[in-house]
């Protein structure tokens, strides 16, 4: 074809600048997404890190929040109260939770039952984490007439971390071969079997990264605790009292006036944001490894 | 839900043959399951009927918690009837008066403010990643969006109260003076937490949830109609805007949706930068409240009505979101069911981002 006749079918200046502009636009969007992380990162880091020492890690809070000259003392309880309450949480919710997406994909399937219970599962995703905490409240604090308590701020972080454990295990399960399930079936293994010898360890790896992300999600929930598990200084083992933990001790640290309190709450906020992101980046790594991706 | 041979059934069949043979070795496992004992169905039925009572647990909890709510709720909702609670336009604790007007309405303006900020970034942000990206940047690209989800609320209370407020501030008197003549935006007092920085903490705390169902819904753009877009000619914009967006607008909203139940229902990190004003919300740079702000900040202490009342705010907190969620759902569901008809070719969603997908969304 000639030159003339070709130049008919190039593109336009101007579709041409508007394609450039456009696609500029959307990189820029992407970056502006990026921005706040990387600026929290930094504050985090330079703010978090000066109040990072090993008393820091070691010692429980004082309670001593007006008086900068005594100490105010690092935030042991809040962590290890952290670790014990989310620990419980996770072990009601991620049984009940596999259990759940285990009855959906076997047994309820597409039926009329098993809609609703998935209808229900979303309502669960839907409910803001302080609702988890008020439930929790009225069904065990105003029910018992007791106080609060450790293991009531865990019942609520189950709460919360049972849908998504629901969904992302259904989600994993419904993606093991139906051939495996039958294979095991027709070689006579009884339907009991063929779950947890079969379908449960080829979905294993992609389940644990979802319990994962449900964990990291968990330790990082003030609103349920507010209510639930009280706030104390001092570290326990006992679930059955009071008990610290780490966005609580942030939340009440926030609105300090002293400076080394509000120190102490961007140390404990680092603290926080480490222990997610390392969850959030062995979840990550174990789904690389996932045979059913 | 009949999956088909996944990518790497092959070498799992055999190692898994192995187990569902160890399996079959029990005692009349050479017989049919209808043949064998009662005794050694049991452990089958038992396991049936102990996984349907957890999925009934399920259905059981939610309603309990509902109506045990309402039941804690009513009290508030007798002083002033249902109505006269949510439109009514005084939150006085001291009085013991309540109205949930100037919390409904700050929470509206905060995730309006959200989803007017949050929402076209998420969606450009989907976009690039889908269609513009270069490949190798794609997974770290996508992995620290999603990092996004991953920081606690707390922290972008924390975060907000301290970084972003003070450092807006300036460029907030800025537009509250210039723009003084629009009368929600422009002249009043512009106070450090304010609604304009909970609005923005908000929109970044839903852009990850938005952006990862924008992205799944994007994936599932068939390659045909992209391929005949760009075989007319088009460029990688107008492709974009003629083969992708049109066909992705119900999950989109539906992403968008599930975005605005997040804001709605957050309560701490608003809480410490909304300022806890229990007035109408005059200004965009002034001090506000929200539904679930002013149960964090005031359940601690309340008791009687005042508590009653913060229950019956919870209440509506609940049921607003459920309604959001209810038609996000079926939107997002509606336009990935329509598509795979059509015979989507759904890239390999893996099930770290499926999962990542549902924790953030969650």
């Amino acid at each position: 074809m000639s030159e003339d006749r070709l130049a008919r079918f190039a593109v336009s200046q101007r579709r041409r600048r508007t394609d450039r502009l456009a696609r500029g636009l959307l990189l820029g969007a992407t970056l502006i997404a990026l921005v706040p992380l990387v600026l929290i990162v930094y504050y985090l880091l330079v703010k978090g890190l000066g109040a990072w020492s090993w008393s820091f890690f070691t010692t429980d809070p004082t309670g001593n929040t007006f008086f900068a000259s005594s100490s105010i003392g690092g935030i042991k309880s809040a962590i290890l109260g952290s670790l014990e309450m989310v620990a419980l949480a996770s072990a009601i919710a991620i049984p009940i939770g596999i259990g759940v997406a285990l009855w959906l994909v076997e047994y309820g399937r597409q039926s009329w039952f098993a809609h609703t219970v998935r209808f229900f599962v979303d309502v669960l995703t839907g409910v803001p984490s302080i609702v988890f905490g008020l439930f929790i409240y009225i069904a065990l604090i105003i029910g018992t007439g007791s106080t609060y308590a450790g293991y009531k701020g865990s019942l609520a972080l189950a709460l919360l971390m049972l849908p998504v454990v629901i969904r992302s295990a259904e989600v994993i399960l419904a993606l093991v071969p139906n051939a495996l399930r039958e294979s095991a079936l027709a070689l006579g293994a009884a339907r009991w079997k063929v779950i947890f010898r079969v379908v449960l360890p080829t979905a294993l790896t992609g389940m644990l990264t979802g319990v994962l992300l449900a964990v990291a999600r968990a330790a990082g929930e003030t609103a349920p605790l507010l209510f639930t598990a009280g706030h104390t200084n001092q570290a326990t083992f006992d679930l059955s009292q009071f008990m610290n933990s780490l966005p609580y001790q942030i939340y009440n640290d926030v609105t300090s006036p002293t400076t080394e309190v509000v120190n102490r709450a961007w140390g404990a906020a680092l603290t926080l944001v480490t222990m997610i992101l390392i969850l959030n980046l062995i979840a990550r790594l174990i789904a690389r490894r996932s045979r059913l991706v | 839900m009949s999956p088909g041979f996944g990518r790497r059934a092959g070498p799992l069949f055999f190692c898994h043959a192995k187990g569902a043979l160890e399996a079959a070795s029990i005692p009349g496992g050479d017989r049919s399951l209808l043949e064998r004992s009662p005794l050694a169905r049991l452990p089958d039925r038992a396991l049936r009927y102990g996984l349907t009572a957890l999925a009934a647990l399920i259905l059981v909890l939610i309603v309990y918690f509902f109506v045990r709510l309402f039941g804690e709720a009513r009290p508030a909702f007798a002083a002033s009837g249902v109505l006269g609670f949510v439109f009514d336009n005084e939150w006085n604790v001291n009085a013991e008066h309540f109205g949930a007007l100037p919390l409904l309405v700050g929470t509206l303006i905060t995730s309006g403010l959200a989803l007017a900020m949050g929402v076209p970034i998420a969606v450009a942000t989907a976009l690039y990643l889908t269609e513009l990206c270069p490949r190798r940047l794609l997974a770290p690209l996508t992995m620290l969006v999603e990092l996004l989800a991953a920081v606690p609320s707390v922290v972008y209370g924390l975060w907000g109260i301290f970084f972003l407020a003070p450092k807006l501030q300036p460029a907030e008197q800025w537009f509250a003076d210039r723009l003084s003549f629009i009368p929600f935006i422009g002249g009043g007092l512009v106070t450090i937490p304010n609604c304009f920085i909970a609005g923005l903490i908000l929109a970044i705390m839903i852009l990850p949830i938005v952006s990862a169902i924008s992205r799944e819904v994007m994936s599932t753009v068939p390659d045909d109609h992209k391929e005949a877009a760009l075989g007319l000619g088009a460029t990688r914009w107008e492709m974009v805007r003629i083969a992708v967006l049109p066909y992705c607008r119900s999950g989109i909203v539906g992403g968008a949706m599930l975005g605005l139940g997040r804001a709605i229902g957050e309560a701490i990190a608003v809480t410490i930068v909304i300022g806890n004003a229990p007035q109408l919300a005059q200004h965009l740079f002034g001090q506000g409240y929200t539904l679930a702000a002013v149960i964090a900040n005031e359940f601690g202490e309340a008791t009687g009505l005042h508590r009653s009342a913060l229950f019956a705010a919870a209440l509506v907190l609940f049921v607003l979101t459920l309604l959001v969620n209810a038609i996000a759902r079926l939107l997002v569901l509606r336009a990935s069911r329509s598509k795979s008809r059509v015979g989507g070719s759904g890239s390999g969603e893996s099930p770290a981002d499926l999962g990542a997908a549902a924790a953030a969304g969650a």
